[in-house]
């Protein structure tokens, strides 16, 4: 969409409006779930294992019971009492609440006390004494999946091994037949460790049981409400909580990136003692907590093969996974897609034979799977086939940007069908990646790097060309535990012509108040200004699947507009009706309806609205509002060309990100500050990974990156300053044109900083570095190579 | 727990309290005197959601006691709009977008603030120093330093 249709005082489609968000942010009258305080408010406080594999002999709670303001223990006993110590994952696997007699992780919950205060509830768990007996720790998912490992869900009956799942897609035959006859062949083994998504705002909740009205409502931090109430239904339906007596309340959330979507043992803990208390419970964890035991994301090993031509023209790909999976799969992934979307792994090139292939490991290390700022393991797909083919750019000595323009998939091309099967609505490849090369100058930079390798210093480019796959997704193929992934809007037009609505996603930060309100305002002409968004309270927004995944524009957008659509509809009726005139002799521009070469017989939408509750014509329903519910028939398909300049520094072996530009698509675009600012935010988790951020584990299961001190979110300092740009191919399918942006940086950032980096050291014989490339791991390759300072 | 009675200034107010020695600024700004609007993001020091202005400094308030609070004068986020107008930090990450969830956003308004209290035309560089200690996992940073640019300016 190149040109505006409406006025700023309006601000549809297309305008930067400042933030409907910021005013109540930037007074500190945000109202996060920690702000809340009800009547008679208890507070929950938790005692987590120090071991990552232990039975428990025994729970000593009477030290921590004899502290004045201490309440309650909770443990898995109790919760066993209700049959809630057990519960699902999103996954459809099973995750203990709290356990009966062993404890499978480091910081594994073990049991909770409740308080009437906050510190005496954390001076009872200080207070409570627990006796372990530490057991074997399975750290290594490769020795985990080895045939006669010790099985570790032993609460399965009939498991024999330690095999999660096991996920494929593609002719594995005919992607090994075109491997073998390739004229060249790269193959690298690379690691995507464990991280974390480290939102600013931790998780928590508040539980409030109303025993009178028999009613229970959780303020809780969650991108999915209406999911975690049909969850909880399921889970506690036996205990007497039935759907209609649930209210999921999810207040201003401080940053989700996928973290905020699983339901953690916390809170169902909170929820039993509110119930059984008969009070108010508040659970929130503190930074350590959130770090070391909630959900992670990637820990994927992959051994990833691309075959070529002599020419470079790509042929085959074949990749194989070994993801840790830790005690329990809690991934946030469709119910058939294991392994997420990670077949989207043939990228932006035209390759005629791939297979891909996941084996999912249990280990001793906290259950997870879900995403950090991304599309279902989009992230661990589009980093190996970039690294993969700056490997063979390598291999073949040509220029990475010249093989990735021979082997991009054409514009004629879409819609694409891939190999793998997935269909790719629309894209231009080429042209992205060539307006990020004349931004930069790449050219010239070949030439500097040129220059400066002959007086011994080390610069390097890397590009990312990334295609991403989101919007999840079509009810065909795409459900959560059966839920299929549509989602929704709601939109009420009032007689003075403003509006409400509200939609089945949630912001958490992401600014859906601005910019579904401009939808709104792009296709009824209501300004922007007088339309109240809403979300995240389930008792009054309607259902759906929620925000992750870059899903809310690709699904409740589209909601958005096609409602809009049917009141649009209505009004001319209303129009026609007051205009005295056929509905075909009507014409639209946002704002209004006017008489055909007679503009000056106009309705504005406000008076349609007006006359919809006062002057309806005879026979027509009273009212104005619409409520969609969208089934996209395809994912979107983002894509960008990132291209980065490294500096590294001999002595330190310290990277630093001289520039860095990103051209995004996204197709058409609703607030270009904010998609902006998604960009730039997405990079800055993009270098966090590709430098910075990993959570490992020693062999006995111990946890290091379990803190701020030692999981290094980058600060302002080693953030460069992102230069972005844009280029707009529009999806056929959506509505109005749009496509998922959220993820987009996070994706693309890391493989083309690991790129860059390789890229410097590439006359020295590198061919690969694992991310997060640190400074110690650079200075140790630089002082193997004999080139360190 | 012995308690201790303090009094501190907080926003223009004098304001007093019984507190445990062990009560954090922090909790005595949000629970005591129920201010909800800084943050507590980590505990550690590290992030800067719970940054505030301490007797002219910026200091976390996640790492200092209440009672050594005592008889000081604080400004937390709520503190800088005067008179119905918006500190120009307050403008700025608002035209030049320098928040997304908000979470971060009171500790970096109150960091800024005191940076251009000391510091009326800082560089790039040294905006990105003063708010080096306060993490934002939303912004990519670029915006935000705009936004005390933008703010510097109004201000000169």
């Amino acid at each position: 969409m190149s040109e505006l249709r409406t006025d700023a005082k309006i601000s549809g489609m297309g305008h930067s409006m400042k933030r409907k968000e910021d005013p109540r942010f930037i007074r500190g009258q945000g109202r996060y779930v920690d702000d809340f305080t009800l009547p008679g408010m208890l507070y929950m406080d938790i005692v987590r294992s120090p071991h990552a594999h232990a039975k428990i002999k025994k729970i000593n709670t009477e030290k921590a019971l004899k502290i004045p303001g201490v309440l309650a223990v909770i443990d898995g006993p109790t919760l066993a009492k209700y049959n809630l110590h057990w519960m699902p994952t999103i996954s459809a696997d099973t995750q203990m609440v709290l356990p009966i007699d062993e404890v499978m992780y480091q910081a594994q919950e073990v049991c909770a006390v409740i308080a009437t205060e906050r510190y005496i509830a954390a001076d009872g768990v200080d207070a409570v004494e627990v006796e372990y007996e530490p057991l074997p720790v399975m750290v290594d998912p490769h020795k985990s999946l080895a045939p006669g490992a010790p099985v570790l869900r032993k609460d399965k009956k009939d498991k024999k091994d330690n095999l999660a799942f096991h996920w494929e897609a593609g002719d594995k035959a005919d992607a090994e037949r075109a491997l073998a006859t390739a004229d060249v062949k790269v193959s690298e083994n690379i690691y995507l460790p464990r991280i974390h998504v480290a939102s600013m705002e931790t998780c928590g909740c508040i539980a409030d049981f109303d025993s009178a009205q028999g009613k229970l409502t959780v303020y809780m931090t969650t991108q999915a409400p209406h999911a975690v109430r049909t969850v909880f239904a399921l889970v506690a339906g036996h205990v007497g909580l039935s759907e209609e007596k649930i209210r999921i309340i999810s207040p201003d959330i401080g940053g989700g990136f996928g973290g905020k979507v699983p339901v953690y043992p916390g809170y169902v803990i909170a929820v039993a003692a509110s119930v059984v208390i008969g009070k108010p419970v508040k659970w929130i964890e503190d930074r350590m907590e959130n770090l070391q035991a909630d959900s992670f994301a990637r820990d994927y090993h992959m051994k990833v093969e691309l075959g070529a031509k002599k020419d470079g023209t790509m042929t085959s790909l074949k990749i194989k996974t070994v993801a840790d999976h830790g005690y329990s799969n809690a991934s946030a992934n469709p119910s058939k897609f294991p392994a997420g979307l990670f077949s989207i792994c043939t990228g932006s090139y035209d390759l005629k034979h791939a297979f891909c292939e996941v084996d999912a490991a249990y280990t001793h290390k906290p259950p997870g799977g879900v995403a950090y700022r991304c599309s279902f393991r989009v992230t661990e797909a589009v980093h190996a086939i970039e690294r993969a083919t700056d490997a063979l750019a390598q291999k073949l000595n040509m220029d990475p940007a010249e093989l990735r323009m021979k082997n991009f998939i054409k514009p004629n091309q879409f819609p694409y069908k891939s190999v793998l099967g997935w269909e790719y609505d629309s894209g231009n490849y080429g042209a992205a990646l060539k307006k990020a090369m004349g931004i930069i100058g790449y050219d010239a930079l070949r030439k500097e790097q040129a220059e400066k390798r002959k007086k011994g210093e080390l610069m390097g480019i890397g590009i990312c060309s990334f295609t991403e796959i989101v919007g999840a997704g079509p009810s065909k193929h795409f459900d959560i535990l059966g839920i299929k992934m549509f989602d929704s809007a709601e939109i009420r037009v009032h007689p003075t012509g403003k509006a409400i609505a509200r939609f089945g996603t949630k912001s958490q930060g992401q600014g859906h108040e601005t910019t579904y309100a401009q939808i709104v305002a792009e296709e009824l002409g209501i300004p922007a200004a007088h339309v109240q968004v809403e979300e995240g309270d389930t008792d009054t927004a309607p259902y759906g699947l929620g925000t992750y995944a870059s899903r809310s524009t690709p699904t409740s957008g589209a909601a958005c507009a096609l409602a809009a659509r049917k009141i649009r509809d209505k009004a001319k009726k209303i129009a026609a009706h007051l205009l005295e005139c056929s509905e075909q002799d009507l014409e639209w521009e946002p704002g209004k309806f006017y008489v055909k070469g007679a503009p000056q017989m106009a309705k504005t939408i406000q008076e349609c609205a007006f006359a919809a509750y006062t002057n309806h014509p005879q026979g027509m329903e009273a009212g104005l509002e619409a409520t969609h519910y969208y089934d996209p028939p395809n994912l979107t398909f983002p894509f960008g060309s990132y291209i980065c300049v490294v500096d590294i520094d001999r002595g330190t072996g310290d990277v630093k990100v001289r520039r860095f530009v990103a051209v995004d698509d996204c197709g058409n675009i609703i607030n270009p500050m904010i998609v902006e600012g998604q960009i730039h935010g997405g990079l800055t988790q993009g270098i966090g990974p590709a430098l910075y951020e990993e959570i490992s584990y020693d062999e006995e299961g111990n946890i290091s990156g379990g803190s701020f001190l030692d999981y290094y979110v980058p600060t302002a300092l080693e953030t460069p300053h992102w230069e972005t740009d844009k280029t707009v191919t529009p999806s056929p399918h959506h509505p109005f044109g749009a496509k998922g942006v959220g993820e987009s940086a996070t994706v693309g950032a890391p493989p083309a900083i690991a790129n860059a980096v390789v890229d410097a050291l590439r006359h020295l014989g590198v061919t690969h570095i694992d991310i997060p490339i640190t400074p110690e791991k650079v200075w140790q390759i630089l002082k193997k190579k004999g080139v360190a300072e | 727990m012995a308690k201790h009675k303090i009094s501190v200034t907080i926003n223009g107010a004098a304001r007093e309290a019984e507190v445990e020695s062990r009560l954090l600024l922090v909790h005595l700004i949000r629970e005591v005197f129920r201010m909800t609007g800084t943050h507590v993001g980590c505990d550690t020091s590290h992030c800067g959601a719970c940054t505030v202005v301490l007797d002219g400094n910026p200091v976390k308030s996640c790492t200092v006691l209440a009672v050594q609070a005592d008889g000081a004068k604080i400004t937390t986020v709520e503190g800088l709009e005067q008179g119905g107008k918006l500190h120009p930090v307050q403008e700025g990450f608002t035209e030049k977008h320098g928040l997304q969830c908000g979470f971060c956003t009171p500790g970096m308004l109150m960091t800024t603030s005191a940076l251009l209290e000391r510091n009326k035309n800082p560089s790039e560089q040294q905006i990105r120093e003063a708010i080096s200690g306060n993490l934002c996992r939303c912004t990519g940073y670029v915006n935000i330093v705009k936004a005390v640019q933008y703010a510097a300016e109004k201000m000169r």
